[in-house]
């Protein structure tokens, strides 16, 4: 799957809460409707995404996809600035 | 002629009342509004143990990242998150004997449990650099940049003597009225 992104994080190796508040930094220097797509090693990051996108009102969790890298889980979420 | 008319003064008579009614409902839905709970979390810091201060910054950044505003009010052992060194003139024997047996600042912050005169603190401390996790300082200093207000109980200061040049810059300063102000227009909130 792939979807279209204007930029990177990479909150790889970033511990919880920081992948969550270095992407909500990251979003708000981006325009609406452009995609942030981050990567990120912790497992619970992927429950931490949906629950963002369904709390704060500007953002879109369009994908989440798990990638291996080097034998370790990578977990990638594509969030859309909505406004 | 005379039915028409009658008809007319009775129409703006129900006119009249329903306007009326559209008017007090408006009110009511103001009312309302208001009252309702808005997009914010309220946290009392009241322990003085590094692991559950942890887990207030971290609930407290994580909300604020979520788009929430975010208060933290610190009271009595709270005010060790708050600490940056320890100052004993100017306050009476009893305080100075408890500035002397508090933690001067964070670093020195017990744990809740397994403290073992700080070894314990010292152990989580370095096991959760080994995750990569942030420190508290880290993540107070996080809070502050997005945003988080940090209010400290002045009863408990004055009680404590605990004077502004041993804290944090930029703290405001509240009671339990700025805190239920805040608490009652919280979605959350959250006693640690």
């Amino acid at each position: 799957m792939s979807v279209a992104f204007d930029k990177v994080l990479d909150a790889r190796g970033l511990a919880c809460p920081m992948p969550i508040i270095k992407a909500r930094q990251e979003i708000n220097t981006l325009q609406p409707q452009n995609v942030l797509k981050v990567l990120s090693t912790d497992r619970g990051s992927v429950k931490d995404f949906q629950g963002w996108a369904q709390t704060a009102k500007n953002v879109e969790l369009l994908a989440q996809e798990t990638e291996t890298e080097n034998g370790k889980e990578v977990y990638v979420h594509y969030v859309k600035r909505v406004s | 002629m005379v039915t028409r008319q009658a008809t007319q003064s009775h129409m703006t008579e129900t006119e009249g009342l329903l306007e009326e009614r559209l008017a007090s409902l408006e009110q009511r839905l103001v009312a309302l509004e208001e009252s309702q709970p808005k997009d914010r979390v309220s946290l009392v810091v009241f322990s003085g143990d590094l692991d559950r201060i942890l887990a207030a910054f971290v609930v407290a950044t994580g909300a604020a990242a979520l788009g929430q505003e975010v208060s933290m009010f610190f009271t009595f052992w709270g005010y060790g998150s708050l600490r940056t060194k320890r100052v004993l003139a100017g306050k009476g024997f009893l305080q100075k004997l408890m500035a002397v047996m508090s933690p001067s600042g964070t670093q020195a912050l017990p744990v809740s449990k397994l403290n073992f005169f700080g070894i314990g603190a010292k152990m989580l401390r370095a096991m959760m650099k080994q995750k990569n996790v942030s420190s508290l300082e880290d993540l107070i200093g996080m809070a502050r940049e997005l945003g988080v207000r940090l209010i400290a109980c002045e009863m408990s200061r004055d009680v404590m003597g605990i004077q502004d040049e041993e804290l944090i810059d930029g703290l405001e300063s509240g009671g339990v009225a700025s805190f239920l102000a805040d608490a009652l227009k919280s979605r959350v909130t959250l006693f640690v």
